[in-house]
């Protein structure tokens, strides 16, 4: 398998989201793309421009808190996750990521890290970082 | 006549078992009717603060643990027999499944065994419904502000079965953004509490935060910008400069995101007829906040009701207080029944 790493520039939330719609073009049922980076550098707008592309037209909002969301109501069921709040997930229930990770959806997954060893082979790795206000790198490989 | 006028209401004096596990924390609770026998929490709040915030064990694995033993609890507190039980109340979403599951599965078994009625209920419509409880129970027509960790939301409530969605938020919810923020601080968890306590010393216009959707005509709410923009302060600033500055960037922080609570609040209640305003979530432990409120509801005549503070948080009175309102299942029509997760409709009450 080769490895296709891009390199780019945003300059707005709006080119974030582009950058989102963008990979949702290569992603079929059971994809699952990580997004990392730190606060504010733009991983949920990434994969808001994702779920819009995809379809969804539901609120794309930071699952924090509530750890899993799924949107339906696109082109295929989507899971948003976000394991910023889970420091590993040797102590937890290996189900807890089953119930996202399905073969018929695509699932994003922000602050990936915790859950790196459950999360199988990702389609993308997307990683954001801040340049200076208002513009980032986005790396994604494929 | 009678009859249909107190199925919409819940019976009057009705013995009902709640269960609330959508996110960290573990309820239970026992009502009558509209009174509170017994309302209890897990809080897991001395785990957060050990982790900074990261809890290790965050989710269903910690619900499974405590379920049982805190619906035994909750008995025992009210005075209540398991056989005196009438209904049993359950949290079906909006959550993290596998917590949920845990929940619905205990409320399922415990309604199967006696062949009880179960009551699935929407986890915000009960933040909506803590204000039903007693004592001094508020009567729709009223606006609900519900800002949490994970939510937050105008409820436009006019009556007891459900709400008119005024406005949401489009990115993060307003309790993540004082998280957020105070984290970045360096300051404690949880971070709502921490964030005010620090801005005490600051002045709120020490720094200039962007006033997110001034502009927008519409009720929704956005927590992002503001974030991003206390990163980039804090990046100019650096650790040093963080460190000097941290009560004004505290407050300037807070004071933003009160100000946006406070203005879409104020959009809402020019565009409606509501006599009474209603907090719920987390956030309405904020200080700032609740004067703010007040100041505004003084300002255009209506009612200000708050809640107790436990009934503003996640707890499954309010879960027991909805349920009074929402269409309950059969035994065993329920046995199937599952939790939903955002996004996805709940399945049909049968």
């Amino acid at each position: 398998m080769t490895v296709d790493l891009e390199r780019v520039e945003s300059a707005s939330a709006a080119e974030t989201e582009a950058l989102g719609a963008r990979i949702a073009e290569r992603l079929g049922p059971g994809d699952v793309v990580l997004v990392s980076g730190e606060v504010g550098a733009g991983k949920t707008t990434l994969i808001r421009g994702a779920c819009r592309a995809l379809g969804v037209t539901d609120p794309v909002t930071s699952p924090t808190f509530t750890i899993g969301q799924r949107y339906g109501g696109g082109r295929l069921p989507v899971s948003h996750l976000d394991l910023y709040r889970l420091a590993g997930l040797e102590g937890e229930d290996p189900a807890l990521l089953e119930d996202y990770l399905r073969a018929d959806s695509v699932a994003f997954v922000e602050w990936p890290a915790a859950g790196a060893e459950g999360l199988g082979q990702p389609t993308f790795t997307v990683r954001l970082a801040h340049l200076d206000e208002g513009r980032r790198v986005v790396e994604i490989e494929h | 006549m009678t009859s249909a006028m107190e199925r919409e209401r819940g019976t009057p004096a009705e013995l009902i078992l709640a269960v609330e596990t959508s996110c960290d924390d573990t309820c239970a609770a026992v009502l009558d009717g509209p009174r509170i026998l017994a309302n209890l929490i897990s809080s897991q709040h001395a785990a957060h603060a050990a982790f900074g915030g990261v809890v290790p064990e965050v989710a269903a694995r910690h619900h499974l643990e405590l379920a049982a033993p805190l619906v035994t609890a909750a008995l025992a507190e009210a005075g209540v027999g398991l056989e005196e039980i009438e209904a049993v109340a359950v949290t079906a979403g909006p959550g993290l499944i596998g917590a949920l599951l845990v929940g619905v599965s205990t409320a399922k078994a415990i309604a199967a065994a006696r062949r009880l009625p179960l009551i699935p209920v929407d986890h915000l419509q009960g933040h909506v419904a803590a204000n039903f409880l007693e004592p001094e129970p508020l009567e729709p027509p009223f606006l609900c502000l519900v800002a949490s960790g994970g939510h937050t939301l105008l409820a436009g409530v006019r009556d007891h079965a459900g709400y008119e969605l005024l406005g949401q938020t489009l990115d993060d919810a307003a309790g993540e953004a004082f998280d957020k923020s105070a984290r970045l601080l360096g300051l404690g968890f949880p971070g709502g509490p921490a964030l005010q306590k620090e801005a005490e010393g600051g002045d709120p216009e020490a720094f200039e935060m962007p006033v997110a959707m001034a502009r927008d005509p519409g009720l929704d709410f956005s927590f992002s910008g503001l974030k991003t923009a206390l990163v980039y302060r804090c990046r100019e600033l650096g650790p040093e400069g963080v460190e000097e500055r941290r009560a004004d960037l505290a407050a300037s922080f807070q004071a933003a995101v009160v100000g946006q609570l406070v203005s879409k609040l104020k959009r809402a209640l020019k565009r409606g007829d509501w006599e009474a305003v209603a907090l719920g979530g987390g956030v309405a432990a904020n200080g700032p906040l609740r004067t703010a409120v007040a100041a505004l509801c003084e300002e255009r005549g209506v009612r200000l009701k708050l809640v107790p503070l436990q009934l503003c948080t996640d707890n499954a009175a309010m879960i027991g207080s909805a349920a009074r309102h929402a269409p309950r299942i059969a035994y065993p029509d329920y046995l199937g029944y599952d939790a939903f997760a955002t996004g996805e409709a709940p399945l049909a009450a049968a």
